[in-house]
């Protein structure tokens, strides 16, 4: 027997209807689990469209305190919020959209010391990086592939966005592609480079889409293959990537075997307001 | 069941609208193994011209049709029966 409620049926009909989901997948999507790092641009977006989609447990990672500058497009926070920590302010949000999601918040910033406890507290089965700096990026990847969790990778600036999906096996890593932090300081944070506030909604959305496939087995991932959107020329283009059997992570004889601390960027060491 | 036939399950739609008649459905066949048959109790209107059509779209079989006579339905369904 379905084990879902006619409450249930009700909130995820067009789920239902679709062929490709049912009552079975709406199931896998309540038993699903989710961690989103980083309750920002793409986090928002993504976050709420899971909770939305009944994804049953929903991890929110996020050291950072709601600023007014965030709510030009961080849309999971409000006015009121500002000041309240980001991953607070974000499980009220969820609660209020659905009551079904068992939201799990992680008041800290990730780092090689905390990551794969945090992926381990509830055994999370698909891993989004929202975050907006490069130090968490590699460090997602790298504790991603070391235990062996699919993830979705993005980043935006201006008016540019990209993302990528990483599964285990089944081809590149993020490191595939960009094998090295960038030097300090020569690339700008959404901070000193301006940021279109829709941005994160198209590529946490698609970071969300991508999480909900994964979840339910359906459809073709972003494995392989980078995509990049932008928003001036309203371009899309979807490139594709090999994975590289010298990735210093990933591949045949990695030279990265633990994870490791990248400085931040001065910039972004910001203390809690 | 319906024209005698044996049923193995049986779901009754005439007390939910579009799209829950659909969702009912559908929910109910997951239940069931492929060639095995659903009753379906449904009302006159949006839901007999719906969901047979929604139920082919999706590959299941509708065996019969029959009208009460208090204007509902009996629909008798096998599941995948179109793809066998």
């Amino acid at each position: 027997m379905s084990s879902l409620t006619n409450e249930q049926l009700e909130r995820y009909s067009r789920h239902i209807i679709l062929k490709q989901v049912g009552g079975k997948g709406q199931e896998k999507l309540l038993n699903g689990k989710v961690l989103v790092i980083g309750t920002g641009g793409l986090g928002s977006p993504a976050a709420m469209y899971l909770a939305a989609a009944g994804v049953g447990t929903i991890g929110l990672v996020d050291y950072d305190v709601v600023d007014l500058s965030n709510l030009q497009r961080q849309i999971i926070h409000k006015t009121s919020s500002v000041g309240k920590n980001k991953v607070d302010s974000g499980r009220a949000t969820i609660e209020a959209l659905n009551p079904d999601v068992k939201v799990h918040t992680y008041q800290e910033l990730v780092r090689a010391d905390n990551i794969l406890d945090i992926i381990r507290d509830q055994d999370y089965d698909f891993l989004i990086d929202a975050t907006d700096n490069f130090p968490a990026k590699f460090l997602i990847n790298d504790a991603c592939v070391m235990a062996k969790k699919p993830f979705s990778h993005a980043g935006i600036i201006r008016f540019q966005g990209q993302t990528m999906t990483y599964v285990p096996g089944q081809g590149p890593c993020y490191r595939c592609v960009f094998p090295e932090m960038p030097p300090k300081d020569a690339v700008p944070t959404c901070r000193e480079a301006g940021i279109i506030g829709v941005m994160g909604g198209v590529i946490g959305t698609l970071q969300a889409t991508e999480a909900i496939k994964y979840i339910l087995g359906i459809g073709d991932l972003l494995t392989g293959y980078l995509l990049t959107y932008d928003a001036l020329t309203m371009q899309f283009r979807k490139i594709k990537i090999p994975r590289n059997p010298n990735c210093p992570v990933c591949g045949d004889h990695p030279t990265v075997t633990k994870l490791v601390d990248y400085e931040q960027p001065a910039c972004d060491l910001r203390k809690k307001g | 069941m319906a024209d005698g036939m044996k049923t193995d399950a049986n779901v009754d739609i005439t007390d939910v609208v579009c799209p829950m008649t659909f969702v009912k459905v559908k929910v109910a066949l997951e239940d069931l193994n492929d060639g095995q048959v659903l009753g379906v109790h449904l009302n006159d209107g949006e839901p007999i011209q719906n969901v047979p059509r929604s139920l082919k779209d999706e590959g299941h079989k509708v065996l019969s049709v029959r009208k009460a006579a208090d204007d509902t339905y009996d629909l008798i369904v096998q599941k995948n029966g179109l793809a066998q």
